[in-house]
């Protein structure tokens, strides 16, 4: 499959007055052309970042891409100047992005017809009407009931549920190639949560787009999500298709987080298993795997050795970890 | 993907959920109404709306020619004939306050747009760059902030002399660094939010981003800042016109009038008073204005009044 976003080796820091925060440390993935890619972790595992980092929208200062490429279609994002013509017409035009929080997503003081118009216009050169009706059309497909006289109004008057909805319209509106959803169900409740991404899912494959959906939610990428990446301290551990990492997980850190979520099968009352301990401090980062402290499977070499590169062991799987499965696959 | 199907029939389903609120228009409504609610604006907007249309119709409503001077007639005291009495030089006192009102607005109004708009570009500039031009504004803005307003505009107009258009302008330099800091502030805390990654992601320049996203968020507390320093820079030029650095001699201005009258203050203290009531009149009504425009549109108090 040919890659339409890769990203090899990003690192990304952040200068704070208690030192230099390494919050994305050599992250590579690649996104194919129609996929859907999950990046999993917990808070402050550099996901957020890595997203932002793709499109230079870290705030600099303090936050600076070190090192690294992003490729999409054959160009490095990184390369481009920041206020370049080039990165404007990515942005929006051919990489678009949602944000988690819905409530202050939009900006409050204008009306949901001057937000939208605004890409359609800035990219494909649309008239303002042309671009209004553009845009009716597009609240009427994500879900907005009387989109014709809703997109009059000012973004206190939607839900944050339908907010969302006018985020996912408005990252649609240019028909991007990618599109980097960053916890977008993570404000909302269970019910919407799961009509809003069935929303998306949908105008990804009918836009033809991809789609990189960020979230510590494990349930969000098992069901919609081709491959996953799970990240762990500004790393990917792991990475895989669903089936590889829910059915064979092989880092500790997958395992656990796959334990730490309820089953509908088990019975009830049986109590979920906590990973223990918290994130390393990532100022000052150890030498040895990053999640040593908290791993309960920890052989010789994981105190001896650097943290592990990525190894395959299978195809299209790949894990940081020494420990192997014959020498301790099934956990008691 | 079994699920976009699945998902049409799930989002249909939502539209019956999600009802729709007739909300058009409202939040300016309940902003007027909060703005309304209270007595003292309903007083202050009369008492502006009178005033401009005082300075508007002057030479209909005043009975007199303001500089008109009759000597056999000087200090008269109220009455029939001249209702707050003669100056000095027999000019009537009620016709110069009412031709006053031209020269008091006008100074009031473009010394604070001089301000405001040199001190927000100022602020907006400094808030949205940051790094070296913000510390060089806003390091100008503190030295210019040793001084006292009314100090700096003595010094200004000392420098440029009397007259209108030096008064203006001398308050409305001395004002700017408020306007700087707050817009600043302001700024940097709004471009903060979500909404500016969002228009940035989806392609907007730094122009765009902080004409149309950034500075229409910042309006609320700068709303009300103007029309409470409306009232001040009146009370500036009354204060510099005092000091002989003000309005030039026959140009009728209520500071002005104070100011020649307090050496008749012991035998016709209404040369005196009665500008001083307009001067006071006027400040409270643009001070209870800004306090009702805060009312209204500080979102902190969105729902409770």
């Amino acid at each position: 499959m040919a890659a339409l976003l890769t990203v090899e080796n990003l690192r990304t820091s952040f200068t704070t007055e208690q030192g230099l925060v390494k919050a994305v440390d050599g992250v590579s993935y690649h996104v194919g052309a129609n996929e859907i890619v999950g990046i999993v972790g917990e808070s402050g595992c550099g996901k957020s970042v890595t997203q932002l980092s793709v499109l230079q929208l870290i705030p600099s200062p303090p936050g600076k891409v070190t090192a690294g490429r992003v490729l999409f279609e054959g160009e490095d994002l990184l390369r481009l100047e920041t206020k370049s013509q080039e990165l404007h017409r990515i942005r929006g035009g051919k990489i678009a992005m949602i944000f988690q929080e819905p409530m202050t997503s939009l900006n409050p003081v204008l009306t949901i017809e001057r937000q939208m118009t605004e890409a359609l216009e800035v990219h494909l050169g649309m008239s303002s009407r042309a671009a209004r009706e553009r845009c009716v059309e597009l609240l009427g497909l994500v879900g907005i009931p009387d989109a014709a006289e809703r997109i009059d109004d000012y973004p206190y008057q939607f839900s944050g549920g339908m907010r969302q909805r006018v985020m996912i319209a408005m990252a649609i509106s240019c028909q991007p190639r990618l599109i980097i959803a960053d916890e977008p169900t993570t404000a909302l409740d269970v019910t919407t949560q799961a009509q809003l991404l069935e929303l998306l899912g949908g105008m990804v494959k009918r836009f033809d787009s991809s789609l990189v959906i960020v979230t510590h939610n494990l349930g969000v990428v098992a069901r919609y999500a081709d491959r996953i990446y799970v990240m762990y301290a500004g790393r990917v551990i792991e990475s895989g298709t669903c089936t590889d990492l829910f059915v064979s997980p092989r880092h500790p850190y997958t395992m656990g987080l796959l334990k730490s979520v309820p089953r509908l099968n088990e019975p009830p009352g049986k109590k979920l298993v906590p990973i223990p301990g918290l994130l390393p401090d990532l100022i000052e980062m150890p030498p040895t795997c990053a999640f040593l402290p908290r791993c309960r499977y920890h052989i010789r070499e994981c105190e001896e050795k650097p943290w592990p590169m990525l190894e395959s062991v299978r195809e299209g799987h790949y894990v940081s970890c020494f420990v192997k499965p014959e020498e301790d696959h099934h956990d008691g | 993907m079994d699920g976009s199907t699945r998902g049409y029939g799930m989002t249909k389903h939502g539209h019956v959920k999600e009802t729709r609120v007739k909300a058009h228009a409202s939040e300016f409504r309940r902003v007027v109404r909060v703005f309304l609610g209270r007595r003292i604006v309903i007083f202050g907007v009369v008492t502006i709306a009178g005033l401009i249309i005082c300075a508007l119709l002057a030479p209909y409503l005043a009975p007199y020619d303001p500089y008109e001077q009759n000597l056999s007639g000087a200090l008269q005291k109220p009455g029939f004939n001249h209702w707050l009495g003669t100056d000095a030089v027999g000019r009537d006192t009620l016709s110069r306050i009412i031709y006053g009102t031209r020269t008091s607005l006008m100074i009031g109004i473009v010394a604070v747009a001089i301000a405001a708009l040199i001190g927000m570009t100022l602020g907006l500039i400094a808030g949205f760059f940051g790094g070296k031009g913000y510390t060089f504004i806003m390091r100008f803005i503190d030295a210019m902030m040793c001084f006292p307003p009314i100090l700096m505009a003595l010094i200004l107009a000392g420098i440029l002399g009397a007259g209108m258009k030096n008064v203006m302008f001398a308050i409305g330099i001395a004002l700017i660094p408020a306007y700087c800091r707050l817009m600043c502030a302001q700024v940097l805390s709004v471009r903060e939010n979500d909404y500016v990654t969002a228009a940035r992601s989806i392609g907007a320049t730094n122009i765009r981003v902080m004409i149309r996203h950034i500075l229409p968020n910042c309006f609320p507390p700068l709303i009300v800042l103007i029309t409470v320093n409306i009232g001040m820079a009146i009370l500036s030029e009354a204060g510099l016109s005092f000091l002989g650095l003000g309005i030039e001699a026959p140009k009728a201005a209520w500071g002005k009038m104070v100011s020649d009258g307090y050496l008749y203050l012991r035998t016709q203290p209404v040369l005196s008073f009665a500008p001083g009531l307009a001067i006071m009149l006027v400040v409270f009504a643009f001070n209870m204005v800004g306090d009702g425009l805060r009312d209204a549109l500080d979102p902190k108090l969105r729902g409770t009044l």
